[in-house]
């Protein structure tokens, strides 16, 4: 077994003159839960529809588990998608339809039987074998379109979007189900979606694109904590960027002076050198608000502009000079106390630790 | 590989296309052809195209247009500046078709506006009546109404009976206009029908709250959307009754000629097929252009027939 | 429940889905006279189908005086050879122009809907011409036609006539079909194994199904129904059964042709309803 599931080389896809998919490389290890996020039309379908066979790369090349795909047409790869659209087949029952890929490849009646029984059983779907896909719910529906595809035991299940379609109470249980259904078949899981929050409760490592590139490949750890770009760090979650010229790198940290000659301290990431144009990127629940000034680096006096209290924190926008920054203090007591919290137009402390924020080179 | 595949995909467009193209291309455009080449010959003792090539088939079509100007009032305010044979005939076929195409939406536009507004149930039944006619042959419900209208006809039977004076319902110019927008009804109010079941009306509620009155409404709203509907049944009226055979003979007898009349005539009573070419290349070019013109006046964004 | 021939006429794609009906009594003053004109209408439409049915049972020969019931007309119909054979004739063209028109128009549909080529436009502004050339003009230009390259008139040049002239409605009305068809059925096919001719018969043809049904019905009325094309391209002894009815009308009235008109009503209310199922089914 080759070391990757799937592996892109170089892979460029035109079409006229868009580049849909720009020189990606990257490898998808074997029983990886893999998913390709970004903006519609970042170019992870047509990454997917390559891996697939229904678009052929205008150059570079396509391996499935080793092998160099070429032309190899989508039948004749094993592989299996689960649409977007789940693009059952009306006119065929939901056995009919969990049945096909099977009778393909010419198995035996009772075999296609038994195992269209074990696939809609794993998809808890048993006695809806004899209905029409158009009979079913949109959930029960991307179940049997789920069961078509790993009936036939692909090497690498793609899902395109597969949750898109559902309601977001569903598609939460759906995320917490595939996960689960994953690692219990065992199968190698791509997966596109622009949805950043179900990339990272699902997946074991993400590929963001931006424009047809790979920004970043890494676990949703890495993604979130350590962005290299500013893409990736404002596409994944919320983040405050304050931008501003390296005054000087030490270490590990670099120091930015921003609008307004305030300087930051954060990690110092990729390229950043003094000199550079940079943005300090620290995420909203990484700063705090504070009564007396403390001694970090970055603590300034801010207005506090506005308050929200969304139950399990409190969101408060700040301005710092010409700068608006989010802030999320969690609460962690419970008190209906009207003088608590700060209150708009008050002023107080912001601080965050320079390991929490990122300087990012532009 | 990307030149084999290249190749595989014009052969198989090729595969598609070839049976149609060769059917479009020797039963549909090389006839024409044929036919505007026989307008441009002369004609044999028997009445059938011979060499030499001459305009004279044409000429023979403007030769006797005069100016002379007349106003009469028969049948109407008639105002002539020129006269002649066969431009009378190509302004008469003209305002009948287009006459009876007017009528026809006047009578046709409240019918698919009524049928559109009637609950589900009511709106398929009524459907279903306007399919009917739609469907059936178009010879028959001429022949159906030609018989209502003859001299001894169910009509003037019952006037005898009831003691009055029989009346001269058919060969006449107005049994001829009658017989078209009796013969287009259908043809008309199902793609109207079609649009306006599609209309949804709380857009007039919305430009009557942005302060239309209805007939603003009517003329920017409505008519902008249905608009398709209007010009495909238009065209599917106007079209067949520019070149209507069968209304002229039952209807008119005959009598009140139109130039698909006269083109039929040049290759069964009277054969003439130069002349006959020369006429109905003209009628396709008024008809084409008839249609052109309208497409492009019709507003609003969707593709309609054409 | 629109016909197909409607939807291609308006170059619609697809399905007519209900839309939300704004409230019914807006037309308050106008009720009433839409009422009346619909009712009007609907009276002028009928009557004159109704009163000849109802004549074709007429045992007077001429006149439209009532005397008794009969159906010795309806005798004579089915007992007159020459009426059978155009009426066998009517089918035999009907059936293999409509199995012509339908094979080419949906494979020339299919190359139009799916692939992009040189000339693709022109193609596309021709296959609408058919619809705008009056028949008279298609009519004598394919008798001219099969003049010129001396094929004599007969069954074949009216299914030659035929097939020309019903393909293009074949064509629209599968070319809205197919831009409604979700593809990625087929490429789910395809990714589940099934090359592409598998892809075809086993998805692709069962899904258009439909749409070939209303395409064949109406290619098979239209054929049916013609006249003026047939009346120039029919040889002596092919006359089809709207051309036998021409030759009698022309002749003076028989009560036969009452009869032959009420059959053929029968059979426009018979291919009416059947067209109405198919796309009922269709959509439940």
């Amino acid at each position: 077994m080759a070391d990757y599931a799937v592996e892109m080389r170089d892979v460029s896809k035109v079409f006229g003159d868009v580049v849909a998919v720009d020189h990606v490389s990257m490898g998808i290890r074997q029983k990886e839960f893999f998913a390709m996020l970004g903006p519609s039309g970042c170019g992870k379908t047509t990454s997917l529809r390559m891996i697939a066979g229904f678009e052929r790369p205008t150059s570079g090349e396509i391996y499935i588990d080793g092998k160099a795909m070429g032309n190899t047409p989508p039948f004749q790869r094993n592989v299996n998608t689960v649409f977007q659209s789940y693009a059952l087949f009306p006119h065929m029952t939901v056995e009919q339809n969990v049945g096909f890929g099977l009778e393909m490849k010419g198995l035996s009646r009772s075999e296609i039987v038994r195992r269209v029984g074990e696939a809609l059983e794993l998809v808890r779907l048993p006695q809806m074998a004899k209905r029409y896909p158009r009979q079913m719910s949109g959930g029960q529906q991307q179940r049997v379109a789920l069961a078509r595809a790993l009936v036939n035991r692909p090497d690498v299940l793609l899902l395109d979007e597969p949750l898109g379609a559902l309601d977001a109470k569903l598609r939460k249980e759906m995320q917490i189900e595939l996960k689960t259904l994953q690692r219990e078949v065992g199968i190698t899981f791509i997966f596109v979606t622009h949805d950043q929050e179900e990339a990272l409760t699902m997946s074991d490592r993400i590929a963001v694109f931006s424009k047809g590139k790979v920004l970043q490949i890494g676990t949703p750890l890495e993604i979130y904590e350590r962005p290299t770009t500013r893409f990736v760090a404002d596409f994944i979650g919320e983040t405050n960027f304050l931008e501003g010229r390296v005054q000087e790198v030490n270490g590990e940290f670099a120091s930015v002076i921003a609008d307004g000659g305030r300087r930051f301290v954060g990690r110092a990431m990729d390229g950043v050198r003094p000199g550079v144009q940079a943005v300090v990127s620290v995420r909203p629940e990484k700063v705090q608000l504070v009564e007396q000034p403390d001694n970090s680096p970055n603590c300034y006096e801010v207005r506090v502009h506005s308050i929200a209290y969304v139950g399990s924190d409190t969101r408060v926008i700040v301005s710092l000079g010409t700068n608006h920054l989010d802030v999320w203090e969690q609460n962690t007591v419970s008190t209906l106390d009207p003088n608590y919290f700060f209150k708009p137009g008050e002023t107080a402390w912001l601080t965050f630790k320079p390991e929490n924020a990122l300087v990012l080179a532009q | 590989m990307i030149q084999a595949f290249r190749e595989r995909r014009s052969l198989r467009i090729a595969g598609l296309m070839g049976p149609g193209a060769f059917w479009l291309i020797v039963f549909f455009l090389i006839p024409l052809l044929i036919m505007a080449v026989i307008s441009f010959m002369s004609r044999d003792q028997f009445g059938f195209p011979a060499p030499p090539l001459t305009l004279q088939n044409y000429g023979d079509v403007v030769k006797d247009i005069r100016f002379n100007p007349s106003i009469s009032f028969a049948g109407g305010l008639n105002i002539r500046l020129f006269d002649g044979l066969y431009l009378e005939l190509f302004w008469r076929s003209i305002w009948l078709a287009l006459t009876s195409t007017i009528i026809t939406l006047l009578i046709a536009f409240p019918v698919a506006l009524f049928m559109s507004r009637l609950p589900r149930r009511y709106r398929n039944l009524t459907l279903f009546l306007v399919m009917i006619p739609f469907w059936t042959n178009f010879l028959v419900r001429t022949y159906a109404l030609q018989f209502m209208l003859r001299g001894n006809g169910p009509i003037n039977t019952l006037l005898r009976t009831l003691g009055l004076a029989p009346i001269d319902l058919l060969f006449t110019p107005m049994a001829v206009m009658v017989g078209l927008v009796y013969g287009n009804l259908p043809f008309m109010i199902l793609p109207l029908y079609t649009s306006l079941e599609k209309f949804d009306w709380t857009m007039i509620e919305a430009a009557n709250d942005l302060g239309a009155n209805t007939l603003q409404a009517f003329r920017r709203v409505m008519l902008p959307l249905i608009s398709p509907g209007l010009v495909a049944g238009s065209i599917l009226t106007f079209v067949p009754a520019v070149g209507s055979y069968i209304t002229v003979e039952l209807m008119g007898g005959g009598r009140t000629n139109m130039i698909g009349y006269t083109i039929a005539q040049q290759f069964s009573a009277s054969v003439n097929w130069p002349f006959g070419s020369a006429l109905a290349l003209l009628m396709m070019v008024i008809v084409t252009i008839a249609a052109v013109l309208y497409f492009r006046s019709g507003r609003g964004e969707q593709r309609a027939v054409l | 429940m629109t016909s197909d021939s409607t939807i291609i006429l308006l170059g619609e794609r697809g399905e007519i889905k209900p839309k939300p009906r704004g409230e019914t009594r807006r037309f308050g003053v106008g009720r009433f006279a839409l009422v009346t004109i619909a009712l009007f209408t609907f009276a002028f439409l009928y009557v004159p189908i109704v009163v000849l049915i109802v004549f074709s049972f007429n045992s007077a020969r001429t006149g439209a005086t009532w005397q008794s019931f009969t159906l010795q007309w309806y005798d004579r119909v089915f007992s007159n050879t020459r009426i059978l054979e155009a009426a066998a004739n009517s089918l035999i063209v009907a059936t293999l122009s409509t199995l012509g028109a339908v094979v080419i128009g949906t494979l020339m549909a299919m190359a139009m809907e799916r692939y992009r080529f040189r000339g693709q436009s022109a193609w596309d502004g021709l296959l609408y011409l058919p619809v705008i050339v009056p028949e008279i003009v298609m009519g004598i230009s394919l008798l001219i036609f099969f003049a010129a390259v001396n094929i004599s008139r007969g069954l074949l040049t009216l299914i030659i006539s035929h097939i020309a002239f019903c393909m293009p409605f074949v064509y629209l009305t599968m070319r809205a079909r197919l831009a409604d068809f979700d593809r990625s059925v087929e490429e789910a096919a395809q990714d589940l194994g099934a090359n592409e001719w598998v892809t075809f018969r086993r998805v692709t043809l069962p899904l258009l199904m439909p749409g070939i049904i209303s395409s064949a019905l109406l290619a098979f009325t239209l054929s049916l129904d013609d006249f003026v094309i047939s009346f120039f391209v029919t040889g002596v002894g092919s006359q089809t059964l709207p051309v036998y009815i021409w030759g009698q009308i022309r002749r003076g009235i028989t009560p036969e042709i009452n009869a032959i008109s009420a059959l053929m009503l029968v059979l426009s209310i018979v291919l009416v309803i059947a067209t109405q199922l198919i796309q009922h089914r269709q959509r439940t």
